[in-house]
This record gives structure tokens, sequence and C-alpha cells, in this order.
């Protein structure tokens, strides 16, 4: 068990390509980490940069203190579990979860010991003498959890662990994941694409783009307070409304013209901003009202327990949540309008200006 | 009524096939046929028994089995096969694959192209320069080495001829294995590293066991290549005295040289069941690999 800390670290392959620029993050002594973000961001690059399976080109890493940026991955004492598992097909379960063991000499009967504590543990107790093949998906992960346990490493890395999974086994998983690593508290650190899961596991996520962190946080703080127009559109599972305004006074801000309440920001007047709303914070109504945003409702998207509703108007496209009770026909006019305290305004460097954080530093 | 596919019906997809069926028939199993039955004759390249052959039997076998002669030539076609092909042409091939694997640019395509060149030359062409290398007074060989007067080809002929079929074969076992290397998953030999294998821990817990399938098929074809090989008769003519004289060597010398067709074509209807025992050993020890593939896939199906 151990903390991580990156520092200034770098990648850049032999084309000139920069997949990693000068990464400063520190992961805790046991928690659960989650470095997010779109395909080609860089984070499997991070990942495998800590594992050391990939070489950094400039910058640190240390483990539990230790500066181990020029050590091979089988020194440096962490366990990676793949998106495809990388099970060994012929080998049996039980020697799949010593392999480690195995290495490093551990005698035979105490690693098959091992193995068979392990395997109880996640749940695998019957099925040591079976072959990877003969297994399901979600078993064959636990296999692969149980051999990144078995030989207890200092950190667990898990790469896209829940993609190779289909949608029921994946909520399962996820359930199951968080819990291993509660009981373990072993420092864990995984890579998503799904915001959806960094922020249902994660107990910070770091969000990548372009080989930069643009964002480290709780989920919560992710989620309420993005700090930039990337982070704010890439979380959430219905996409952030990114609207142009300009400050008008008073606190509000016009948008296509409509002067919209913004809370408190401190913005002189005339400053020109992205208002940003989540499609969940606007209210919708067919009748015009103070500080909404009127429209054309164009489509209709079903989400189950609600409905997607997106409105064309003066200030662009507007995406709002509408309860699945309320009827919405399409191409009638309808009326948005946000929660003043759940709007987020953003610089035109696309920097969060309002609301300020809650405590300096925070 | 035509019942396949391209509604031929069996009369004229019979039409179809037959030019092809009457080829091998009169090019391949005719041949094949008539080499039996001469192994059974005394017939003779010239001669009273050229005119008319007498039919033997088993008398031929029975000679082969019992001369000396034949039993050293298999001894020295196992050694030939075992010494270039299983362990020469397959290590070298690999090793060289191995040591390529995940390289681009000028260095894999050199290596590649001159390794390849050996393999695509033909036979006589690589002889000649081979003799032009191993030459007893101004041979390359001597020259590099500093041992002048050095007769190679006449003091280790059979390691020449080894060596020989090693340089001019590896080709093929290199491509084998680089293809059958690609197939390895990235993410095993990952995991081997991170667990802390060593590199021949990676070889043996991951790679062989992923390309064991690889590794059968390619012994089994080089052996068999090996086996009927003739081309070192350009090198050494099987001498000295009867030193490489290998299988193909041996049934050529008997049935022309010598004018013994008869039992020429004995000697070959018994390289060719030491082919099949080759063959079948391989086909067994692949089957072996296929089983419990097979029952792990129907296990996931449950």
């Amino acid at each position: 068990m151990a903390a991580i800390e990156l520092a200034a670290l770098s990648k850049v392959y032999p084309g000139g390509v920069t997949a990693l620029d000068a990464v400063d993050l520190t992961i805790a002594d046991g928690e659960f980490f989650a470095l997010l973000g779109p395909s080609g961001c860089g984070k499997t690059t991070l990942l495998r940069t800590i594992a050391g399976l990939e070489e950094a080109t400039g910058g640190a890493v240390r483990i539990g203190g230790d500066d181990v940026t020029a050590l091979p991955p089988g020194r440096r004492d962490v366990a990676m579990v793949f998106q495809d598992y990388a099970l060994f097909p012929h080998m049996s379960v039980s020697d799949n979860i010593a392999y480690p063991l195995r290495i490093k000499k551990v005698a035979g009967a105490e690693r098959r010991a091992k193995a068979a504590e392990t395997a109880g543990a996640l749940g695998l107790g019957g099925l040591l003498e079976r072959r990877p093949g003969q297994l399901s998906g979600g078993q064959q992960q636990r296999v692969a959890l149980a051999r990144a346990m078995a030989y207890r490493p200092r950190a667990f890395l898990l790469d896209e662990p829940l993609s190779n999974l289909d949608a029921r086994m994946r909520l399962e998983a996820r359930t199951f994941l968080k819990r291993l690593q509660r009981e373990l508290r072993v420092t864990c650190v995984f890579v998503t694409h799904d915001q959806a899961e960094a922020l249902a596991l994660a107990d910070r996520i770091a969000v990548l783009d372009d080989g930069r962190v643009r964002q480290i946080g709780t989920p919560a703080e992710v989620f309420r307070r993005p700090a930039n127009t990337f982070v704010a559109s890439f979380i959430g599972s219905t996409p952030m409304n990114l609207l142009d305004g300009v400050v008008t006074g008073d606190g509000r801000v016009g948008v296509g013209g409509v002067p919209l309440p913004a809370g408190e920001h401190g913005l002189p007047d005339g400053e020109r901003v992205t208002f940003a709303v989540r499609p969940e914070y606007l209210g919708y109504g067919t009748e015009p009202v103070p500080g909404a945003l009127p429209g054309r409702v164009t489509v209709v998207e079903n989400l189950g327990s609600a409905q997607l509703v997106t409105l064309d108007g003066d200030a662009g496209s507007v995406q709002v949540v509408v309860d699945e009770d309320v009827p919405v026909p399409l191409g009638a006019t309808g009326y948005a309008a946000p929660r003043p305290e759940r709007v987020l305004l953003y610089r035109r460097d696309g920097e969060l200006a309002a609301p300020e954080a809650p405590h300096a530093g925070a | 009524m035509p019942t396949d596919a391209a509604g031929l019906g069996r009369r004229r997809a019979a039409a179809f096939v037959a030019p092809a069926l009457l080829l091998i028939a009169g090019f391949l199993v005719l041949p094949a046929l008539w080499t039996v039955y001469l192994g059974a004759t005394d017939y003779r390249l010239t001669g009273l028994a050229a005119a008319e052959p007498e039919f033997t039997g088993l008398d031929n076998v029975r000679r082969a089995l019992d001369e000396d002669s034949f039993t050293h030539s298999l001894g020295l076609t196992l050694q030939f096969v075992v010494g270039s092909a299983v362990l020469g042409q397959a290590v070298l091939g690999f090793a060289i694959a191995w040591l390529l694997r995940g390289r681009r640019g000028v260095l894999r395509r050199l290596v590649e192209a001159l390794v390849l060149l050996a393999w695509i030359l033909p036979g006589s062409v690589v002889a000649f320069l081979w003799i032009a290398l191993l030459d007893r007074n101004d041979g390359t060989l001597n020259g590099l080495l500093g041992t002048p007067g050095t007769a190679w080809l006449v003091e280790h002929p059979m390691a020449s001829i080894i060596v020989f079929n090693i340089w001019r074969g590896t080709a093929f076992s290199m491509m084998l294995y680089a293809a059958a290397l690609g197939t390895v998953s990235p993410t095993q030999l990952e995991t081997a590293r991170l667990a802390g294998a060593s590199g021949w821990q990676q070889l043996r817990d991951v790679v062989f066991p992923a390309i064991r399938g690889h590794v059968l098929t390619n012994l089994l074809l080089i052996s068999l290549w090996t086996f009927n090989d003739f081309t070192p008769f350009l090198l050494t003519g099987g001498g000295p005295s009867d030193e490489t004289e290998i299988m193909p060597v041996f049934i050529y010398k008997t049935a022309l040289f010598n004018g013994e067709l008869g039992y020429g074509a004995a000697l070959s209807v018994l390289m060719l069941l030491v082919n099949l025992v080759i063959a079948l050993v391989y086909v067994r020890l692949l089957r072996q690999r296929a089983r419990p593939a097979k029952a792990a896939e129907r296990g996931a199906e449950r």
C-alpha cells in the first residue's frame, strides 16, 4: 500500500507526438483514483508509464516515496489488470492466480494455498481447476483481480476494467470492485473513458485531455464545478448546454437576447462569457416566463424515466430534461428556465469564472 | 436434380473435375504405384534384368534392412535433419524473429532481405557459392579464418552440409515465427513482465504455449523438406566416401550410378514410409493441443 506521486511526468513518442505533457499528480495511499478522458487523451499512456511498460521521457514516478522512474515493471511492485484480463489460456485458474508468486519463487504448496484463499475471497472457490476459456467474462475478470491481489502489490492499476463486460454485468462488477477496494484499502488507479464509471467508482478523478490534466477533484466537484468548458462538456450523462452570452448588469447574462439570472459572479458589464447549465437543471414550460429561453421542439429522446428535449431558438440549441409524464409535441414552442444556483459562467478562454470556489484553494 | 450450390448436378460436376483427376492419376498416382511395383523386382538400368525384370517380392526390402549402407544412410539423414532443420533452422529462425519483433525500419528489412535471399536463390547457384566459400586453396572461409589449406568439405563434410542447409533454409522458419509472434497477446506478455518474469520465463510461460501449433507445423514442414533435400549432393556428391550419403543421395547413387532401379525403387518406398512416420508423430502432437482447447470451448458454451 503506497501513495503514487507523478512529478512533471512527460512522454514524447519518437515521432514527436506528445502523449503526456508534464503531468503533476499525487494519488494518496488507499485512494481509488480515476484517469478519465476521451480516447487519445493519454490516460492509458499515463497508467502504463506508472507501471513501467512505457518509459517516461521526462519527470519522475514515485511509489511509496521511492523513485521508480528507472525501474523495470517487475521491480515496481504494482499489479495491472488489463481490459482483456490477459489470463494465460493454458494455465488453470489456480496457476494463473499463483503465477506472480511462482515468478517470485514462493514454494508450490504455499502459493497454491494462497491462490485458493484469494479465489475463495472473490467467489471463485469452485473454479480453481478450470481453464480461463471455461469461465464467463465476469469470472475471468475476477481471476485477473485475484492474480493481482494474491501477491499484495503496493498499488493496483486497472486499464478499462469494465469495458469488456455487457451492460448488466458492468453494474454488478462496478459495485463489486468498489467494495473490494474498500476492503483491501489498496491504492488503486483506473483508466476509463466512461464518465459515469469514473463518477461512480472513484474517490477522486483526474480529467485528461491532450496529455494534460484539465481538472482534479472529487466526483462531486468535477460534476458540479467543471473547471473549464472541456470538462463541462465531457462530464455528465447528457451533454451540458454551453451558450454564448454577455454580462448585462444586475447579475444577469444575456443569452440570445434574453436576460437570464446567473447568481453571484462579479464580472464586469459587457464581458462575453459562456453560459453553462446542465439539461437536468432547466425547468420546462409551455408559457413564456421571465428568465426562460424560448425555442421550437425539434428532437425528443426518451431516457426511460425522463425525456431529453432539444429546443432550437435564438440562443442556439438548448437541451432540457423533462419529466416522463409531460407531453412534449414536436414543433411546439417551449420555454427553458435555468436554475440560477446551477448556472456556471466560463470566460472566453474556457476557464471557470463563476461561481467562485466556496473556499480558496479547495 | 442438382443438389449442389452451383446447380451443376453430379454428372457435369464430375466432368469439370475429370481433367485434374486425370493429370493427378497420370503424373502422381501411376508413378507412385509403378515405383512400388519396381521395388518388388530386380529391374536394372542395363543388362538382362533391364529387358526382362523378374518379380522378387520383398527381397529388395530385406536387402536394404540387412545392408549397412542403408542404415548408415538413414543415420546420416537423421543427423542432417536434426542438426540442420530441428536445431539449426528452427532455433535460429525463432531467434531472429524474436530479436526483430517490434522493430521496424532499415535493420529489420536488411536482415529479412538477406535471409530471404539465401532461401530464394536456386540451389545450383547457392551450391556453387558455397564451394567457392569452402574451397581448400582460395576459399573465402580459409581467407577469413587464416586457415589456408583446410578442406572443409573433406575434413568436416557433415558439419559443412548442416551449416549450409541452416544458412539456406532459415528464412522459412523466421517468417513463420515472425507471423506467429504477432499473435502472442501483448497484454499477457506485459502481465508476465509486471510479475517480474525474465526474458526466458516470458518465452516459457507466454510465448511458447501460444505458438505451440506454429512450432509443430514448422518442424513438420522443415523436417520433411530437409529429409528429402538433394542439394547437399551438389556440394559433396555424398562423399568423401559415403560420409554425407543422406537418403536422397543414396537412392540416386543406387538407382542411377549403379543402375539398380529395382533396389532404388524399394529404397524410395522405405523413405516414403519414414516420411509418413515423421508426419504422423507431428500430427499426433498437434492433435494433443487441439483437444483441451476444444474442451474449453465446450465448457464456455455451457
